[in-house]
């Protein structure tokens, strides 16, 4: 399993594609943190109009945490879209090069081709958010300083200290990644079933489009299925900033609101997951290798 | 020793029988040619000796094991070529025998890489990338990989394709070498008939999924039985006079010439029977290959 795993990372990060995701995130986030930086001033004012006739608030509010939020709300929706680019292309991709048969007429069974391959994919999952966490949280730390974090809800505000975000940004990434890897195994199971490059990568876009607005429709009859759609539960990272406050509505330090909504997301996200890996490896057991 | 034993293998595809009931042993030491046309299903055999495809029903064995349920071990003992010599075009020809020699258990070292592209003739591109290679090279780099590992059983389907002619003469004598020199068992498919004449000991032909005949080429290519060719001033007549004489026999299908299967000793008689019947003779060509015999076997079944 170690050779496969090591096979494929070699051959993942020695295709230019690859490069695609990591260069679209770091143009994304350094347009965004030049545009905040230009005009970030006015910005901050526009966010906080309805609120400035009774809360005044001191200190460097545009800061590298509230960014890194902002850089998350608008990326975590399409850095899916990117990771779908190398794990719907995994099996369909050598398929359609026709190094499939050259791969399963190797001495390992399709099984420990199908689970490496899908490791491979999830390591190149992680060091993409890796890359977005260095970049959306670190850059913006160093360029733009760290204060409290200052969030606007919609019917309330969130203040949290900043000595008590850094380890929500830690959880909120640990959770990100389940979400990515949800979209790596679905890619996977998509790549599984076709036998080119195009169709899985596009198969998953649209399931993750599809399922997406199933979960934000406010119709009865998808709210009954809405809390078992992987989609209503990976944006889910924002739970961790959510803080508890105290009878005098002071926030708890070090508290998050709803764990429990938290674990039931990883554990859906968890359960996506392993199904959609296992029919992947169901079905390509199954097939006969012809490309 | 029998290194592969098919008993009786099936193969559908819906309504499509590409391989039916096919029985075949293929014993240790040997090269043997694997001949059928487009379609016969000599890929799809190939296929299911390495495992890519399930058989319908029968059961194949190597080395003693059954593929089924001792793949691995199997596999492990086995270097093939299937069809195209599909690769990866943004990697070198180095880096694919370096990629490869991890998946193998045996210890393959650096040295190992340089002398397999040595054998194959891609030393001096070995750092150059496989999208810049031509459908012989990466033919070659495609025959490295499976001789990688020094196994003991090589399966070459159209091992020559997209060769130059040197390129085909260097593959025939590295197949002769690997069966001669080191004992290899060789599975090779083509469709150049001659090819095969020139490196198997035995052949199979394969036709419509089904084996009209296999055996030692020896054997199989009876030197008693002379396929002849002949050339006439008139070829329409002398085809007449034939069908309407005891040598109607002999005559073969053919979409062109006159060819007929005949027992040497029976030449000289055809000959005097056409010159009394009024047709001159220009040439009369004996052939006894084995393209003749598949184009036989293969025109009689049609």
């Amino acid at each position: 399993m170690k050779s496969i795993i090591s096979f494929e990372l070699y051959k993942i990060f020695r295709r230019p594609r690859t490069y695609i995701a990591f260069g679209a995130i770091a143009a994304l986030i350094l347009v965004i943190q030049f545009g905040l930086k230009v005009d970030g001033q006015s910005y901050a004012a526009f966010l906080m109009k309805d609120i400035n006739d009774t809360l005044t608030v001191d200190g460097n509010v545009l800061n590298g945490y509230l960014i890194c939020y902002i850089l998350l709300q608008l990326l975590l929706v399409h850095v899916p879209l990117l990771v779908a680019l190398i794990a719907a292309d995994m099996i369909s991709g050598e398929a359609n090069l026709g190094t499939l048969r050259l791969l399963f007429s190797t001495p390992f069974t399709r099984t420990q081709w199908v689970l490496g391959k899908f490791i491979a994919a999830s390591i190149y999952t992680i060091v993409l958010l890796i890359w977005l966490a260095l970049l959306a949280l670190f850059l913006s730390m160093w360029v733009f300083g760290t204060d409290d974090l200052f969030l606007m809800k919609s019917n309330y505000v969130v203040l949290i200290e900043q000595n008590d975000v850094l380890w929500r940004y830690v959880g909120a990434f640990v959770f990100a990644s389940f979400s990515l890897l949800t979209v790596t195994s679905l890619g996977f199971l998509m790549s599984s079933i076709a036998n080119n490059s195009i169709g899985p990568i596009v198969g998953t876009m649209s399931a993750i489009v599809f399922f997406t607005i199933l979960s934000t429709l406010n119709i009865p009859l998808f709210s009954m299925i809405k809390p078992y759609l992987f989609t209503t539960h990976m944006n889910n990272w924002k739970e961790f900033f959510d803080i508890q406050v105290n009878d005098n509505n002071e926030a708890i330090k070090g508290s998050i609101l709803n764990v429990a909504k938290i674990k039931t997301s990883l554990i859906v996200l968890s359960t996506h997951i392993v199904l959609f890996v296992c029919t992947a490896v169901y079905i390509t057991r199954k097939k006969d290798i012809l490309s | 020793m029998s290194v592969i034993q098919v008993n009786n293998i099936s193969k559908h595809f819906g309504s499509l029988k590409a391989v039916d009931g096919l029985s075949f042993e293929v014993q240790a030491g040997q090269v043997f040619g694997f001949l059928g046309q487009n379609g016969s299903g000599k890929s799809t055999t190939i296929r299911m000796l390495l495992s890519l495809i399930h058989p319908t029903s029968g059961s194949i064995q190597i080395f003693g094991d059954s593929i089924a349920s001792n793949r691995n071990k199997v596999l492990e003992e086995i270097g093939a070529i299937i069809e195209r010599p599909d690769l990866y075009p943004y990697l070198s020809a180095k880096e694919h025998l370096q990629l490869f020699a991890k998946l193998r258990s045996k210890k393959i070292t650096p040295s190992s890489i340089e002398d397999t592209l040595v054998k194959v003739g891609l030393q001096d591109r070995a750092k150059d990338k496989v999208h810049t290679f031509s459908l012989g090279m990466k033919q070659r780099l495609g025959i490295g990989i499976a001789l990688l590992h020094n196994p003991s059983l090589i399966i070459l389907d159209e091992p020559t394709n997209g060769l130059d002619p040197q390129g085909i003469s260097d593959i025939r004598n590295l197949i002769q070498h690997l069966a001669k020199e080191e004992g290899k068992t060789i599975l090779v498919s083509s469709h150049i008939l001659s090819e095969i004449e020139q490196m198997a000991s035995h052949i199979l032909i394969l036709h419509k999924g089904k084996k009209l005949a296999d055996g030692a080429i020896q054997t199989l290519l009876d030197p008693n039985k002379m396929i002849v060719h002949l050339t006439t001033t008139n070829d329409e007549l002398a085809i007449q006079v034939i069908l309407a004489s005891s040598f109607s026999n002999y005559l073969l299908k053919r979409p062109a010439g006159i060819y007929l299967s005949i027992p040497h000793f029976e030449i000289p008689l055809l000959n005097q029977f056409l010159i009394q019947a009024g047709v001159g003779l220009i040439n009369v060509e004996s052939r006894n290959s084995l393209e003749d015999y598949f184009l036989q076997l293969t025109s009689n079944t049609n």
